[in-house]
């Protein structure tokens, strides 16, 4: 069973990715930042990160640099929760290190492809 | 928490941010250029713009997108934040908590109002609204079949993303063959390994639109290198017609193919980021390059022998240098020679490749014969081939037909049983023969089977005594029986059919597989059939061989037949006068002496060599006067008059001009083992 970090500072996308990926087996860790993520990703062991770029504390930029420094986090997926507007921050995110991203609004069914997309 | 419905988590977060955007707007009224308010304000839109959608709120999350922009120019200090801008936008968030809260009551126009407004302040508010998902093409008509070259970024695999995974959704398309491309790889000790260097091609059939495929990549579509195009275009250019235009269906994607995707030689000489763009004539001599590589050329078989003898001259003359380059003290040009060396083994490999055929073509041939010849004898049998695919020299596989045709011919005749018989013996009416081809090192083994009534021994012996080929006594060996059977005009058919029994066969089948280098085995199980074995060199032109020295005449004999070189010590050399054993390791291993076989004149060596070779599991030793070493040799074939000679198989010419023999030695084996057995008799 695949586990999943969520990491978005608004509940309500948290929770639409946790009930589209508990119904899909999933095992689902939430964090509301990047800080909070950071120290999820080092405690629990994720398949992948799903993440929203824009966040208080710490920013999703930051949150895939400091992700990507952990030797343990090379090569994990990241996935970007990004909007059409985010082009420019999106690219940015890739260089820094991230995957792919899912654009918002996203169906449920979308969120499942991009991860089977990512993880198999 | 987690049984909560996210709408109405939503609700009760975009009320939250709301009154955020709020007070953020009324802070950022009184201090102006505070980084901190306005990225909030900004967050807060943006959320509200994200979910919405998602949880059902269109309208409010159409509009927030585009007071988000207005505001994103602010927040990017392009336009300037005015207090109009600022009473703007409250009433904009205004207009959003209605539409999120009791969107039944929202004024339509109201809103359109405020975006107007918004628009006048910042000039190409509404513009950006036209964004969105690039409209897929329109599915194609039916399956196409794409070429699809990729090379990922060096650094995907650090980035997450699984090479693999990509090619099975590519996979998952249609029916693909997947190649990888290996040639960037890099020296073991330039080797990252947490980089990506393979590349892939894809030839893929599949019927879903040019888009569909590139979404495949999309996460890493920016940084790749993608190559995608009809097979119908990459014949197109084959055909002389402009390879870049071929190769273009829709000149907006492949612009965006081209831009920002290096070329394979500028890949390898710069890391993958910051690359530039190809340039046309770089484009033009990949296309190039990829037309090469599916395309094949119908060349006339003798300018591929006309090749191979160049590059045996060649293989000769570069031995030549190497020998001379061995003396020089100039280390330039022995770095030159080296450099040469290596060039024209890889020459000697890839000409020798082009010659290789599959030996299916071959193999097709017998159906007609099986079928025919089991018809006439009233036997029912099938034909069974496996490793049609193996591959084997050219003029090989023509030289194959007749001894084939002859031993499927006896399996048929001697070997498979009436279908009566058959029946008898348990066994299903229909005979099966199998014919197989593998590779097995430098060796191609293609085998013949039958599951017949196998041979007969007894009767085989029995025929051999009455020819004197045999003592009435001897012991005889399975191996040394199976031999007898290759003796010319040996047959044991009570009657000659028209098929076999003249025995005039196998010892043409024997002198055909043994002019080709090659051997025969055969093993035999009573009342369940035959197996033939024919072993062949991969090529007949040239070989690795070993070169050794007897008296003044030098000697190659193939390396794949050598086991190994001991010495013979003068007092061993004393003591093995009179029988010519050699114990190794145990075992008893007779052995020739070169010296006496050729009549060598010359003062030995003191110290006498001895070189194991092998053949048909069986070892012989012969001594000789020094090992030279390894030597590539091309293989000349002897006149008519040396030919019967069966000591040799063949001369080469050496570096310096001389000419060489080269050993048979399956021959000096069997006849190593001969002597063996006579001495044994005399004892």
């Amino acid at each position: 069973m695949k586990t999943v970090l969520s990491v978005d500072d608004s509940a309500s996308i948290r929770q639409m990715v946790k009930m589209t990926l508990d119904g899909a087996g999933y095992t689902v860790l939430e964090a509301a930042d990047g800080a909070q993520g950071l120290a999820q990703a080092r405690s629990k062991t994720v398949d992948v990160i799903i993440t929203d770029l824009n966040m208080p504390v710490m920013d999703g930029m930051t949150f895939v640099k400091e992700l990507r420094k952990l030797p343990a986090y090379l090569g994990v997926p990241i996935l970007l929760l990004t909007t059409e507007s985010d082009a420019a921050k999106k690219a940015q995110a890739k260089a820094a290190g991230a995957t792919g991203w899912i654009t918002k609004p996203f169906q449920p069914q979308q969120l499942l492809d991009t991860l089977k997309k990512v993880i198999g | 928490m987690s049984t909560a419905d996210p709408k109405k988590m939503f609700e009760q977060e975009a009320q939250d941010h709301l009154a955020t955007l709020e007070s953020a707007l009324r802070d950022r009224s009184g201090v102006p250029g505070d980084r901190t308010l306005i990225d909030t304000a900004f967050r807060a839109l943006h959320t509200i713009k994200g979910s919405g959608a998602m949880f059902g709120f269109e309208p409010a999350a159409a509009f927030t997108h585009h007071v988000e922009t207005a505001f994103d120019k602010v927040r990017q200090g392009k336009a300037e934040s005015s207090p109009e801008l600022i009473a703007l936008a409250l009433r904009a968030r205004d207009h959003i908590q209605v539409l999120i809260e009791r969107p039944e009551e929202a004024d339509a126009r109201a809103g359109e109002a405020i975006l107007a407004e918004l628009g006048a302040l910042s000039p190409s508010a509404g513009a950006a609204s036209g964004a969105s998902a690039a409209s897929s093409a329109p599915a194609a008509a039916g399956p196409r079949t794409w070429r699809i070259r990729m090379r990922l970024p060096r650094d995907v695999l650090a980035h997450g993303t699984n090479p693999i995974l990509l090619l099975d959704e590519l996979c998952s398309l249609g029916s693909a063959t997947v190649t990888p491309l290996t040639d960037e790889i890099p020296l073991l000790q330039d080797l990252d390994p947490a980089a990506c260097y393979t590349g892939w091609e894809v030839l893929l059939t599949s019927s879903e639109p040019r888009q569909a495929i590139e979404d495949v990549f999309i996460f890493v579509r920016d940084e790749m290198q993608l190559e995608m195009e009809p097979m119908e275009s990459v014949e197109k250019s084959q055909a002389g017609a402009s390879a870049a235009k071929g190769a273009a269906p829709s000149p907006a994607s492949q612009g965006a193919v081209q831009e920002g995707t290096p070329t394979g030689v500028q890949a390898q000489l710069k890391p993958p980021a910051g690359q530039p763009p190809a340039e046309a004539g770089k484009a033009k001599s990949r296309s190039a390059e990829a037309a090469k590589v599916a395309s094949s050329v119908r060349v006339p078989a003798e300018r591929l022998d006309e090749l191979m003898n160049r590059v045996g001259e060649l293989v000769i003359t570069q031995s030549r240098l190497t020998q001379i380059a061995a003396a020089s003290t100039d280390q330039a040009v022995r770095a030159v020679t080296e450099e040469i060396e290596r060039l024209v083994l890889e020459l000697r490999d890839t000409t020798m490749g082009i010659r290789m055929m599959p030996i299916g073509s071959l193999f097709g041939r017998f159906r007609r014969v099986v079928h025919d010849l089991s018809h006439d004898l009233g036997k029912e049998v099938e034909l069974v081939t496996e490793g049609e695919e193996t591959e084997l020299d050219k003029t090989m596989i023509e030289q194959l037909n007749d001894p084939l045709v002859h031993l499927i011919r006896n399996c048929i005749d001697h070997g498979i049983e009436e279908p009566a018989g058959r029946q008898a013996a348990g066994k299903p009416p229909v005979g099966q023969i199998k014919l197989s081809a593998r590779h097995a090192g430098t060796e191609v083994l293609i085998t013949i089977t039958d599951d017949g009534r196998g041979l007969n021994r007894e009767r085989i012996r029995a025929r051999a005594i009455e020819r004197g080929l045999i003592q009435a006594d001897a012991v005889v060996t399975d191996h040394e029986l199976f031999q007898i059977l290759l003796q010319p005009g040996f047959s044991t058919a009570e009657q000659v059919t028209s098929v076999s029994g003249r025995g005039v066969g196998m010892d043409v089948v024997k002198r055909t597989i043994e002019g080709l280098r090659g051997k025969i085995d055969l093993s035999s199980t009573a009342a369940t059939g035959t197996e033939i074995t024919l072993r062949l060199p991969l090529t007949t032109a040239i070989i690795d061989g070993l070169m050794v020295r007897v008296g003044q005449g030098r000697y190659v004999m193939p390396l794949s037949a050598v086991e190994e070189c001991v010495e013979l010590s003068p007092e061993e050399d004393v003591r093995t006068r009179s029988h010519s054993f050699l114990n190794i390791r145990g075992e008893l291993v007779p052995f020739l002496r070169l010296r006496e076989l050729f009549a060598t004149k010359v003062p030995p060596d003191p110290y006498q060599k001895i070189v194991i070779v092998s053949s048909g599991g069986m070892k012989v030793g012969l001594a000789l006067d020094q090992v030279i070493g390894e030597h590539q040799t091309v293989i000349k074939s002897l006149t008519k008059l040396h030919s019967s000679i069966e000591m040799f198989s063949g001369a080469t010419i050496l570096g310096d001009g001389a000419v060489a023999l080269i050993l048979d030695i399956p021959h000096l084996v069997e006849y190593g083992q001969m002597n063996e057995e006579n001495l044994r008799a005399a004892e």
